[in-house]
């Protein structure tokens, strides 16, 4: 007698790639969705050589706060800074006015430079520009990079002003360890709903940037 | 007519334990799939809230020994009264005074939209030495339509009957006075009964608005 199994079209639901099947929200059905777990992967865009690395949709009202997660983010030039910018048109222009703070730690591989110091170039009093994630000096050696996140909290709001903080692990081009922390609020009550990742020269050789809804 | 059900090994693919049934990443065919390690608990809203509590065992909350780590993430809290403080405190048992003595740290950046002041330094007004008080969180924040709170704070093990009680909190706020104030705090409740319940306030009239989320994070 031949085995017969369930196959998965056979389901009363419609298939969808990667998602669960799950009861739904009045339990007299099925539907699919991401079973349990409340950090949820939106999106994953590796770099290549990369002028900007621009995560244009997914931002919405889905969530009440979205992390970004750094991972070895290579540059191509010695020297330079990781940097990012808000967008409230969809990725059109990167110009949201921010208010931040920015403080970095060091300390040499030799031991020496050991200090916590609030940065006050790297900072923004409404600005519209770049803020910097990282302190001075990432260095594009073969084996340098910078590690770590950013969270946003809330950001299709359009009562509120959007609060951010992040928090770095990198490379200082002179063999120095770096730790940078910074924060702020985009000064607007429109939505963000774009992010760009650049550095402050070159481009971004390598590296992994992951988007996360908080459900 | 009899009715048949599936049984737990009628899905065409391989059974792991403890894992969930989903579609594979071409919608062809099912897999396994893990639920995640962070699981959300509890959403509070505040309306014109005088307080937010989080009970163990009350109102689908869990804060026990079911996760060895809770974290709580505050959205947008908005204060009734202008230049309210954001604060929390614990308790334990059925205890309801919400006055656990708490020993921490305190240290801020902060910056303004004028540009006129920047900040990095330790703020021992806002740590406490065998306190009781409920703890600073995001500080004095602006009442206007604007401007809120944000944070997050990490619990380790609240129901531990062997160790103080760890916590780590970061903390934003759109200050009254027009500064962003990025805060830092960590400290240890110093009690060995078990926390069963974590209350916010505002230092001053209500919270107006905002979400509080309660997750518990697991470890294996």
């Amino acid at each position: 007698m031949a085995l017969s199994k369930v196959n998965f079209n056979s389901m009363n639901v419609t298939p969808a790639a990667s998602k669960a099947i799950k009861f739904n929200s009045s339990n007299n059905g099925l539907e699919t969705g991401d079973i349990g777990g409340s950090l949820v992967l939106i999106s994953t865009t590796t770099a290549s050589n990369s002028s900007a690395v621009n995560f244009t949709s997914g931002i919405d009202s889905t969530y009440k706060e979205y992390i970004f997660k750094f991972i070895n983010i290579h540059p191509v030039t010695d020297n330079v800074y990781f940097q990012m910018n808000f967008s409230a048109d969809s990725g059109s222009n990167y110009n949201v006015a921010k208010t931040t703070t920015h403080f970095n730690a060091y300390h040499g591989e030799d031991g020496s430079g050991g200090s916590l110091a609030y940065a006050t170039g790297n900072d923004l009093a409404q600005g519209t520009g770049v803020k910097y994630l990282t302190g001075s000096g990432l260095g594009n050696g073969n084996d340098e990079s910078v590690s770590g996140s950013m969270h946003l909290f809330n950001p299709s709001s359009t009562t509120f002003v959007k609060h951010f903080f992040s928090n770095v692990s990198y490379y200082y081009f002179a063999n120095e360890m770096g730790n940078t922390f910074t924060a702020g609020y985009g000064n607007t009550t429109s939505a963000i709903d774009a992010v760009q990742f650049t550095m402050s020269s070159g481009n971004i050789d390598s590296g992994t940037i992951k988007l996360y809804g908080v459900s | 007519m009899a009715l048949t059900k599936f049984n737990y090994n009628s899905f065409d693919l391989t059974t792991a334990a403890s894992k969930g049934l989903a579609f594979n990443s071409n919608a062809n065919g099912f897999e396994t799939s893990s639920a995640g390690s962070m699981t959300l608990i509890k959403t509070l809203t505040a309306s014109s809230s005088s307080t937010l509590s989080f009970l163990n065992g009350s109102d689908s909350v869990v804060f026990d020994s079911t996760y060895p780590v809770y974290l709580f993430k505050y959205i947008n809290v908005h204060p009734a009264t202008n230049a309210a403080t954001f604060t929390f405190q614990v308790d334990t048992g059925t205890n309801t005074n919400y006055n656990t003595t708490v020993t921490s740290t305190s240290f801020l950046s902060q910056h303004d939209e004028g540009d006129s002041a920047t900040s990095l330094a330790y703020n021992a007004a806002k740590d406490q030495a065998q306190g009781t008080s409920f703890h600073v969180l995001s500080n004095e924040i602006g009442n206007g339509n604007d401007e809120c709170g944000n944070g997050e704070i990490y619990f380790f093990n609240p129901s531990s009957t062997t160790f103080v009680k760890h916590w780590i909190a970061r903390a934003l706020s759109y200050q009254s006075d027009d500064y962003i104030q990025d805060r830092f705090f960590a400290g240890y409740f110093n009690t060995t009964t078990a926390l069963t319940r974590v209350q916010f306030k505002m230092s001053s009239g209500n919270i107006d608005a905002g979400t509080i989320k309660l997750y518990g994070i697991k470890d294996s």
